[in-house]
């Protein structure tokens, strides 16, 4: 969890100036990821937040290479990602993997859990015949399922269990970096602490590396060590979880944090909530300037014109706001 | 404590039942509550828990057959509704209970105009004429905080925002002026900007038309947010009832304490490991004959798993099914009261 020293550590994964566009038809174009920038150091699991239509699957399956990149670059342990060929493809997705947030339609309703988790052990031949076996029953169990289930069919599971084996699938060809989109929002609340608690265990365990996207902001600070805040395709701000927490700089965090129920009805009571104006604006052909400017009570002539870059603003603390010194 | 003057809604027993190939699922399995005037009720409970059935029964929106009603009485405003033809259920329905639900993409009609789905219920119920009606809907549409009404309403619901279709729907539920409003997991599908905006409205709206509101739903900050009082619903039994209060700082369910304890806060600082309720709900095709929780709660007796606990009275308003609370079960320690306090 949060508490371990990442001071040492190296960067895992680098992203420069990372866009992704997507064509709309009639010459629109659609900015999901728009020149981002941000590290995750080897064994530190990274929050990404915001609401939905943010760009933060986006950022997650650009990373992965689900996507190919408009524009900036991935390095991953020195090699830049969307640069490979075929051949070193293969040994790039040994090494980073995906969770995906729907346990219902991310396994094939066709396969058994057996040749599920398998497949990736066979794709990059790993283990053979009775040692492959054997590695699917220790992953059943590390995931906190058992060997009997190995021959039965998703529809038999239930969505925690399916999510269960989606994280057996991942660890399966013991990857070092694991994207988790959303991985929990399509579970209940008594399920989701039991799903949240083995990443945490499985992180300790294997010293993953976590890209944590979720739109529960409770739920990432309690897995995260620092935390990236995403709006309309930019990051607004980016930090250490609980400096996020206690002390947020960017009017959007601040309006985020505080339109979060708090599940104390004595603390409700007395909260004053900064209720955010109007929707999410379309990211197609978004105006020039601050991409929050048309919900922000702060917003002046400068956040019009010049679009704000990500600063820090105290060690650790990064802010993209005009009026934030 | 039943003060029968405020009394509007009644529940008392009901079971609802689904038959299907593989057997009769029991959804709801004798459910009693009361809702007051101008108050809000929340039903919490993970999802297949029987709580969007109850409400549903309610409103008599269950698809008959497979599902049916099979015991237990719905008084609403003195009137018994499980009694009523679905002609009088037509008056009810949209006139004095109007419902909200989880999803605005899809429970609005996408091939008619947002307006005139607000004017179809004035229309049918208050006899008022198209333009009445169309006026009515335009002030309807700015009570509920759209701008510019006069364009919107003639609009299809493809052109608004997810947070604005939640805000129509809204409109079309209180265009009556309904009594009672149920609101089905009326922000799960919404993010939470939009989800603050939403609440603040049905709190808004509340103190204006003194409508009485149960509250569906999962989250419980939400719950903390808004309600008044609070059932808590597993595997389609009511095992906790009580004021928001007596619920957050003194629960009594062992199951109450799990969900309590599940969710991360977001003002807590210390990084404690989240207690989750280990396993899963039972299977509602055949449903324990004890107490539902028996198999995942960690201080089940051998009672537990025989009869389903009576109920014991904790105050005035607080209500909890649970074998702990008898004289002779052993004394457990609180863990929420206790976390409160420590």
């Amino acid at each position: 969890m949060a508490t371990k020293d990442l001071s040492n550590a190296k960067d895992l994964i680098q992203v420069k100036n990372l866009k992704k566009y997507f064509n709309v038809g009639r010459g629109s174009v659609l900015k999901a990821v728009d020149d981002i920038s941000f590290s995750i150091k080897e064994g530190e699991t990274l929050g990404l937040v915001g609401e939905s239509g943010c760009g933060k699957s986006t950022t997650g399956r650009t990373i992965i290479r689900l996507y190919e990149a408009t524009g900036g670059e991935v390095i991953f342990d020195g090699m830049n990602v969307h640069k490979l060929n075929k051949k070193e493809m293969k040994k790039y997705t040994r090494e980073a993997q995906m969770i995906f947030q729907d346990p219902y339609a991310s396994l094939n309703p066709r396969m058994t859990v057996a040749d599920i988790i398998g497949e990736g052990i066979d794709i990059h031949g790993l283990y053979k015949g009775k040692e492959r076996q054997k590695r699917i029953y220790e992953l059943l169990e590390i995931v906190g399922l058992n060997r009997e289930h190995a021959n039965r069919f998703p529809h038999e599971f239930s969505g925690g269990q399916r999510q269960r084996i989606g994280i057996a699938r991942a660890l399966a060809i013991e990857p070092k970096f694991i994207v988790c989109d959303e991985p929990i929002s399509a579970l209940d609340v008594s399920i989701q602490a039991q799903v949240v608690n083995l990443l945490i265990d499985l992180q300790k365990e294997f010293g993953l590396t976590y890209l944590f996207i979720a739109h529960d902001l409770s739920m990432v600070k309690h897995i995260s060590d620092r935390i990236a805040v995403m709006y309309l395709g930019s990051i607004m701000e980016l930090t250490e979880s609980h400096e996020l927490y206690e002390n947020p700089l960017h009017p959007y965090t601040k309006a985020l944090l505080s339109a979060i129920p708090i599940p104390d009805p004595e603390v409700e009571r007395n909260r004053k909530r900064i209720i955010l104006e109007g929707d999410v604006p379309s990211p197609i052909d978004p105006p020039p300037g601050c991409k929050f400017q048309s919900r922000c009570n702060m917003c002046d002539d400068i956040c019009r014109k010049e679009t704000p870059k990500l600063k820090e603003v105290k060690p650790g603390h990064f802010v993209a706001c005009h009026k934030v010194k | 404590m039943v003060d029968k003057n405020r009394v509007l809604l009644e529940v008392n027993n009901l079971k609802v039942s689904f038959d299907t190939y593989a057997g009769e699922v029991q959804a709801v399995r004798g459910v009693t509550f009361h809702v007051n005037k101008g108050e809000t009720l929340a039903i919490v409970g993970e999802s297949g828990c029987g709580k969007s059935v109850t409400s549903q029964s309610i409103m008599k929106l269950i698809p008959m057959p497979p599902g049916r009603i099979k015991e237990g009485s719905i008084k609403f405003d003195g009137r018994e509704l499980t009694k009523l033809t679905d002609k009088q259920m037509e008056s009810v329905r949209g006139s004095e209970i109007g419902m909200i639900f989880q999803d605005p993409m899809t429970s609005l009609n996408p091939t008619m105009k947002v307006g005139k789905q607000i004017m179809e219920g004035l229309i049918k119920h208050q006899k008022l004429n198209k333009k009445e009606a169309k006026e009515k809907a335009i002030e309807m549409l700015k009570l509920v905080g759209i701008p510019t009404p006069e364009k919107r309403v003639d609009q299809y619901p493809h052109e608004f925002s997810g947070g604005m279709r939640q805000r129509a729907m809204i409109a079309i539920a209180l265009a009556c002026n309904p009594k009672l409003l149920i609101a089905d997991e009326p922000t799960t599908a919404l993010d939470v900007t939009i989800q603050a905006q939403i609440l603040d409205l049905m709190r808004d709206l509340q103190e204006k038309l003194d409508t009485a509101i149960i509250l569906i739903t999962h989250d419980l900050g939400v719950v903390a947010d808004i309600a008044n009082r609070v059932a808590v619903m597993y595997a389609g039994v009511i095992v906790e009832t009580g004021t928001l209060d007596e619920i957050f700082y003194n629960p009594q369910h062992p199951y109450t304490w799990g969900l309590l304890q599940s969710v991360p806060r977001l003002d807590t600082k210390n990084k404690e490991r989240l207690v989750p309720i280990e396993g899963t709900p039972p299977d509602l095709f055949s449903p324990p004959k004890g107490c539902p929780f028996a198999a995942r709660c960690e201080h089940a007796m051998r009672i537990c798993k025989e009869e389903f606990p009576e109920k014991t009275q904790v105050s005035d308003n607080h209500y909890v099914h649970c074998w702990l609370q008898h004289e002779m079960a052993p004394k457990v320690e609180n863990p929420v009261a206790e976390r409160r306090e420590g």
